[in-house]
């Protein structure tokens, strides 16, 4: 990982997104998307139901080929990486998770490691630590024995991106990770995010439904509608009421929370 | 561990009660032995079984022979052969394609993420058995490949042509559902069969010879059989456990496992082609024994849990007990001699289970 601190630079682009268009057969949803996510950013993707959140996470990972235009992943052209290279460098906590086998929790977070472990090997001492961190830093350690199928689905969500955290890679990737939890859990997981990002510099892009968690914690947005970009920017120059008033067709007031630099948006009936 | 056992569901209680026990090395290590003994006492008391009666002693002689030149001093000839070359032979193909079988139907229902997947469901069994009795109809059943019989290659042939075809009928719009893929199997398994009892009757071949074939009977099979079967479960059998990890993680469905870094493509591919290897295998020697491939995954899960690099063993160990029992059963359960299918037995002992995992755990089944 790249020293941040140490040069006054641009950091380095880790995804390059150019004149996307992609979807299913017979139906386009993104059209033409481009932005860059430097290194160490917090990116909040966030849009009505239908915008193309869940589709834009799905062709960064590679699971939704695109149609036409690029993208490239730490300089490298995504289509072109290995499932394996891909999983090192990026993790990702889906949106619907359906697991039939009764894992136990644990087991499950493990699975996290295998991008980086060879066929024959066993689980090593930098595995264990992983593991460790990854179920201390999503408060699952006391869910570790119990069945992935028998727990709620707040706490499957936790397995889940303990299961990514235990990955180690430069890029996570949300999409509505922490839907099902409570607040505190939600609070919890995202201040863990939030120290990765700024100590570890761990590039964060999550899709949120919640605009006010992304208020708090992402320092930019992207607000798509029908597959296409509305604005992206630092929070501070998108988060306004002209911007979500476009996107979600509904009044709203943005305010300030004083002492902080942090806005809160509330939607008027 | 935190919490007391009181807020754990009872059903999790259970399976982890199973886990935790074979999580604990030491007692594991003897689980596993104990199960491995307890297949060598059942194959010891299957030999004494059937209408040429010899003692118990006398069988422990011969099975001893090997190791103890001088324990079988004295022994007919006769007697030897019914017990190492009649009796032990079946045994041992009995568990042999009681392994391979259950070994299959693991891997289809990981694969696959469909609890009712198992060669027969699919049509795997009924496409192999189809291919074989093809190949004895147009007289290749003797043919040899470089000293293997090619029976089973002509199994695998429409093995895989079943597959392929269920593979087909059951997508709707590029993506596989559990229902339509079963109901594509049950209905390219009953084609199938009807392909065969045509064949087989213009091959002249008796109502009872067919029967035997479509519900399965080891009668009359010999060490050839065995040592023909062997290789194929083997290679199948290796390229699954090289992907027990793989199949760990497929098993979050194809979006998770791709992002964990799983090629889904080709690990599928390669899991479903072993697979369909075994079973053919199994099928070309036994005709289509039903209800093992299904049902041990399930039995084995429950004990185990579902991380295939134990399970996997404990399919192969219990699917190779099940038919094993199975066959002395069959072979045994009729008087002067008679002998049914051995698939009607599997039927009759999976049966209520598969029944007691719809009745109660419903969840587990995912239905």
């Amino acid at each position: 990982m790249l020293p941040v601190a140490a040069s006054q630079e641009v950091p380095a682009t880790v995804i390059r997104l150019d004149r996307v268009t992609c979807g299913y057969a017979g139906q386009t949803v993104l059209k033409d998307l481009s932005f860059l996510v430097r290194r160490g950013e917090f990116i909040g993707v966030l849009g009505p139901n239908g915008a193309g959140k869940s589709t834009l996470m799905l062709a960064l990972s590679g699971i939704v080929p695109v149609q036409s235009g690029s993208i490239e992943i730490e300089g490298k052209p995504l289509a072109r990486l290995k499932a394996r290279e891909r999983a090192r460098l990026m993790a990702v906590v889906a949106q619907d998770i359906d697991l039939r086998f009764p894992f136990r929790c644990e087991e499950v977070v493990r699975m996290g490691r295998y991008p980086h472990q060879k066929r024959w090997q066993m689980e090593s001492p930098e595995d264990e630590a992983a593991i460790r961190r990854a179920l201390g830093a999503t408060d699952t350690a006391m869910l570790a024995k119990r069945l992935i199928t028998a727990v709620s689905g707040g706490e499957k969500q936790r397995v889940v991106m303990a299961r990514s955290l235990a990955q180690e890679t430069p890029i996570l990737l949300l999409d509505e990770a922490t839907s099902a939890m409570d607040i505190h859990r939600k609070l919890l997981i995202f201040r863990v995010l939030d120290r990765l990002n700024r100590e570890d510099g761990l590039t964060v892009v999550a899709v949120l439904h919640d605009v006010n968690l992304a208020a708090l914690f992402c320092r930019r947005m992207i607000f798509l509608k029908n597959g296409e970009l509305v604005a992206d920017g630092a929070v501070d120059t998108v988060l306004n009421a002209d911007v979500l008033e476009h996107v979600y067709e509904t009044p709203v007031m943005v305010r300030e929370i004083e002492g902080t630099e942090k806005r809160q948006v509330v939607f008027l009936p | 561990m935190k919490g007391g056992r009181e807020d754990i569901p009872a059903m999790e209680r259970t399976v982890r009660r199973h886990t935790v026990l074979s999580g604990n090395c030491g007692i594991s290590v003897l689980c596993w032995a104990g199960f491995a003994l307890l297949i060598v006492v059942a194959a010891f008391l299957a030999s004494g079984i059937g209408s040429f009666e010899t003692s118990y002693r006398t069988i422990f002689r011969l099975w001893i022979s090997p190791f103890d030149s001088d324990s079988a001093a004295g022994i007919d000839d006769t007697v030897r052969y019914i017990v190492i070359n009649v009796r032990l032979a079946r045994v041992c193909l009995a568990f042999i394609v009681g392994a391979a079988l259950a070994l299959a139907g693991t891997v289809y229902q990981g694969v696959l993420l469909n609890p009712l997947a198992d060669p027969f469901t699919l049509g795997v069994s009924t496409g192999a058995a189809f291919g074989a009795s093809l190949a004895i109809l147009l007289g290749l059943g003797g043919m040899q490949l470089s000293g293997i019989s090619g029976l089973p290659l002509a199994a695998f042939a429409g093995a895989m042509l079943a597959l392929y075809l269920v593979y087909l009928l059951g997508r709707i719009d590029g993506r596989i559902h559990a229902t339509t893929l079963v109901l594509a199997g049950i209905i390219v398994s009953t084609f199938l069969s009807a392909w065969i009892s045509l064949l087989k009757s213009l091959n002249e071949d008796s109502v009872s010879t067919i029967v035997f074939w479509i519900m399965g009977s080891l009668s009359g099979k010999s060490w050839t059989h065995a040592v023909l079967v062997l290789p194929y479960l083997v290679a199948g059998g290796a390229g699954i456990l090289i992907f027990t990890r793989e199949l760990d993680i497929l098993s979050l469905g194809d979006i998770q496992a791709q992002h964990l870094g799983v090629n889904v493509q080709r690990v599928r591919f390669w899991l479903l082609l072993a697979a369909s290897l075994a079973t053919a295998a199994a099928v070309a020697v036994s005709g289509i024994i039903g209800f093992v491939g299904l049902v041990v995954p399930h039995l084995a899960r429950l004990v185990v849990g579902p991380r295939h690099g134990r399970l996997i063993p404990a399919t192969l160990l219990t699917g190779g007990l099940l038919v094993l029992v199975s066959d002395t059963i069959a072979r045994s359960l009729l008087p002067n001699g008679e002998e049914l299918p051995v698939g009607v037995v599997t039927a009759i002992l999976g049966g209520p289970f598969f029944c007691y995992l719809l009745l109660h755990r419903k969840k587990y089944l995912q239905l």
